[in-house]
């Protein structure tokens, strides 16, 4: 089995460490067993007790992320975080990552459309030092130009790599902007290099008085610990943390999409054609009834894996097909997309690729997805909840975004109630409600060769 | 910065919290098969990595890339199952198998959980012992694996490497592609996967790492069950230790992309040097970890120039090296490449600093332990000990090994290892301010 080469991840980090917790999706959780505090101030503690080893990671996470961006501060949501590290009242530019380093331990940030968050994994006997310090910038942070000048400069050479290298991210980025209209989850996370250049010191602090407080932010720690180890813990260094009016988590209304749009992006650095097609689809907080859940389902029947649907008859039982596959993450706070893409073998057309592909669809469409095909899907999502437990990191991230997407711990818990008791005439609702031609947005990355030059 | 050391030893609790005994247990099947092993019973699964050592070293002249081409489609039936019935069997129980061939070894990983063992353990036995090969499997396969050549041919980063690998060995193993090319894919047959899967997996060059709810005699029986059918001895070539046949110079390879990929190598130390550990801690100070390197302050913190600078050590069996990468916009390349080559010569001859070193102890000692975070890292740790002969307490010793640095050592060390005329620097992009210069070609017997 070969993975497939269009595995995307829509998230930034504050340095480019290999990073796994952006992969996973609430798809693979489980019964974790958290437990749960609410603090004076409003901040919310989330513990996951792991006694495997002796460490912790602690984690906070704001929610705010670029899609609570005003139209002026494109790209501030993610430059923040990263001057989030510049140091405090206190702390000289760095220092606290230094303390943590010294004290044996790893950290990285990351930022999404709908949240940020800030993490260190430690020996458990340093977690009272890591809250001290991520409490102290919470609220004390300092900047000033000549440490906010070269990081802006840092972020315009992430951008470079991450996107303007790269053609696929660029038709990624042309198609979320043609996906949405009015919703701001059209602008990359990472922001235009415009925009980008545009931020400034001021800009910075403006978007960090108005977001970050502990009536915004979520305490999840997990590890070798108890919830009667951190809330004393918690309450001596976030407690006397004020809270702040918050702006209302308010985006402007994506319309209903009436016709299909489709974009196209000619590289000579790519060599291998794709195509994708996104729909709108609903994330847990404004899915109506168990759709979000349908919509997982489907996504494991139709395509995920080699026992997929799509994979099957078009890969297995075809041989026009390379790879094929669906995609769905249902952790975001307003609406997201449900994803197909195909890939031609070599000497096929693009276009033969995708007629296959919406012919099979199609037919799907019309004949429904087959029961027994809905009963091992069902099977093979819930079984994969002892593996989710396995890891010390993956259970953090899995609340951490449940939580700043509008869903909820007790949601994460009954995942794998929800998912079984999802019907074929559930997963055939939402295909047929979700995947239309008119709500979509084609994208097709093609070679630059002289054909295509001269048409 | 200068205020920054108070206010951290204020924080800095103690040092030597760690000590933890982890539990490696040395396991040997009946049929002589070794595995190390740490019982551990937090959840009800089992992780196994192992690995044959060979890789694509093993492939023949002409068929680069079978290796790769083997490790995609062990799992695309075998035994009983054909690839449909085996990846089902895979999927309905949530099993991890699937297997990768690197350059100097080809990898497996495994992980059931334990009321799925039984059936888990009958599909890797298959995959090990009984690959299918069946043309349907071995043409899709092929397939996909043409597209990611393909979709990698016109990867800046690709080219680099090509280049630096040609240059520095030629005629050595170490200059042929790990995956091959389009050209080698086409003349691969099932036949040849049916004998390099003969040549490479042996009991001999056979390593295993094992982490889970399983006890020592379990896995014993597991193991002679797997792989107790295996010949003894591997059919591989021998590799001869290399002495890279390149130095210095400053290549350029033409893309037109608006951020300069930017890839340095020398001569590295071997893990088996006893110098290994303090070149360790010298790649950790100059670029190796963290937001503290030199590299790191100096070029992203300092200047902005990057959003990534790291150096590594790259064990290579025959031939050790040590790496940096970069990327910064097409111009200011000329800066970043002065930056990095005055780090490295100020390392290269003054060393770490006695505030560093004491630093970077701190940091790699105390940061140990977080890599057993799961079962599948510790598993895959244990399979590291077993490769390289560590002993059975290497674990519990090896901070020991840092902290026993002196200042003295690691400055003596750093100009050991460290060598910027040596230092070969490859650029992709539409670098400015930098001047392509001929890297120095050595003769074979140097």
């Amino acid at each position: 089995m070969q993975p497939s080469v269009l595995a995307k991840s829509l998230q930034l980090c504050f340095w480019s460490m290999a990073f796994s917790l952006g992969a996973l999706s609430l798809s693979q959780a489980a019964v974790f067993n958290p437990q749960t505090a609410v603090l004076d101030n409003g901040m919310e503690v989330v513990v996951i007790p792991n006694h495997r080893a002796p460490i912790v990671q602690h984690m906070v996470w704001y929610r705010v992320g670029s899609a609570d961006e005003g139209p002026d501060e494109k790209g501030v949501a993610h430059f923040l975080e990263h001057l989030m590290f510049k140091g405090t009242k206190k702390l000289a530019p760095g220092e606290f990552s230094n303390i943590v380093a010294l004290n044996g331990g790893e950290e990285n940030a990351f930022t999404s459309q709908d949240f940020t968050a800030y993490y260190q994994t430690v020996a458990k006997d340093r977690l009272e030092i890591m809250m001290a310090n991520e409490a102290d910038r919470m609220v004390n942070l300092r900047l000033s130009d000549d440490v906010v000048l070269p990081e802006r400069e840092v972020v315009r050479e992430e951008r470079r790599g991450r996107i303007d290298n790269r053609p696929s991210s660029q038709l990624s980025e042309v198609m979320q902007a043609s996906f949405y209209l009015a919703h701001p989850y059209r602008y990359p996370i990472i922001g235009w290099d415009a925009d980008i250049q545009g931020l400034t010191t001021e800009k910075a602090l403006r978007f960090y008085r108005k977001w970050y407080a502990p009536n915004n932010a979520i305490l999840v720690v997990a590890g070798d610990v108890t919830l009667e180890d951190v809330l004393p813990l918690a309450r001596k260094y976030y407690g006397p943390v004020e809270p702040r009016a918050l702006p209302e988590r308010k985006r402007a209304v994506e319309p209903e999409q009436l016709a299909a749009r489709r974009v196209t992006l000619e590289s000579e650095r790519v060599s291998v054609p794709n195509l994708s097609i996104r729909y709108h689809a609903p994330g847990y907080r404004v899915a109506e009834g168990n759709d979000a859940y349908a919509l997982q389902v489907l996504d494991q029947v139709i395509g995920t894996g080699p026992n997929s649907l799509l994979y099957q008859r078009l890969v297995l039982d075809g041989d026009r097909v390379a790879q094929v596959g669906s995609g769905y993450a249902a952790d975001s706070y307003d609406g997201t997309h449900f994803s197909f893409y195909v890939a031609p073998k070599t000497g096929v057309d693009i276009e033969e690729a995708e007629r296959l592909l919406r012919n099979e669809v199609g037919r799907i469409l019309e004949e429904g997805v087959p029961a027994e095909a809905v009963e091992q899907a069902k099977k093979q999502l819930q079984s994969a909840s002892v593996f989710a437990r396995d890891s010390l990191t993956l259970a953090p991230g899995i609340f951490g975004r449940a939580l700043t997407t509008g869903s909820s711990v007790e949601a994460v818990e009954n995942w794998p109630e929800t998912i079984r008791a999802v019907t074929v005439d559930d997963v055939n609702r939402v295909l047929r409600r979700f995947v239309r031609d008119e709500a979509s947005v084609t994208g097709v990355l093609l070679p630059k060769t002289a054909r295509n030059e001269g048409s | 910065m200068k205020k920054t050391a108070a206010i951290v030893l204020f924080f800095l609790v103690s040092v030597t919290g760690y000590a933890r005994a982890y539990g490696v247990q040395k396991v040997v099947s009946e049929s002589g098969i070794e595995a190390l092993l740490i019982e551990d019973h937090t959840t009800p699964l089992v992780s196994v990595e192992f690995s044959f050592e060979g890789g694509a070293t093993a492939d023949p002249e002409g068929k680069e890339g079978l290796s790769v081409f083997l490790s995609s489609t062990l799992d695309e039936g075998a035994g009983q199952w054909n690839s449909r019935s085996f990846q089902k069997a895979l999927a309905d129980d949530s099993i991890t198998l699937y297997f990768s061939s690197g350059r100097e070894s080809f990898g497996g990983t495994f992980v059931s959980r334990l009321e799925t063992l039984p059936q888990a353990q009958a599909l890797l036995k298959a995959a090990i012992n009984e690959p299918r090969f069946e043309a349907e499997a071995v043409e899709r396969i092929r397939e996909q694996i043409r597209q990611g050549l393909q979709s990698r041919k016109e990867s800046p980063s690709r080219k680099i490497q090509t280049f630096a690998r040609e240059l520095y060995f030629p005629a050595h193993t170490y200059s042929r592609a790990v995956d091959g090319s389009e050209d080698t894919l086409d003349s691969m047959t099932a036949d040849d996967l049916r004998q390099l899967h003969r040549a490479l997996f042996a009991r001999s060059n056979l390593h295993i790492g094992v982490s889970g709810a399983i006890s020592a005699e379990e896995l014993s029986v597991f193991l002679d069950a797997v792989f107790g059918a295996l010949p003894l001895k591997p059919e591989i070539p021998f590799v001869e230790d290399i002495q890279p046949q390149a130095r210095g110079g400053l290549v350029v390879i033409d893309e037109q992309i608006p951020q300069s990929l930017i890839y340095g190598v020398q001569p590295g130390l071997s893990r088996h040097d006893p110098d290994f550990y303090a070149a360790y801690v010298i790649n950790h100070i100059l670029g190796g970890g963290g937001f503290q390197s030199r590299l790191y302050q100096s070029v992203r913190e300092e200047r902005g120039l990057v959003y990534s600078i790291n150096t590594s050590l790259y064990d290579l069996d025959h031939s050790p090296l040590i790496l940096v990468s970069a990327a910064t916009q097409n111009a200011r390349v000329g800066e970043t490449v002065a930056l990095l080559r005055e780090e490295w010569k100020r390392m290269q001859e003054e060393g770490p600093t006695a505030r560093e070193l004491e630093e970077a102890k701190l940091y790699l000692t105390g940061s140990y332990p977080l890599r057993f975070t799961s079962t599948g890292r510790i598993a895959g740790m244990l399979l590291s000990m077993h490769r390289l002969a560590l002993p059975l307490d290497f674990l519990e010793k090896r901070n020991s090994y840092i902290e026993a640095l002196s200042l003295a050592d690691v400055q003596r060390v750093a100009g050991r290892l460290l060598d910027t005329e040596a230092l070969t620097l490859v650029i992709a992009g539409q670098p400015e301010g930098v001047v392509a210069v001929e890297p120095e070609r050595l003769s074979a017997e140097n």
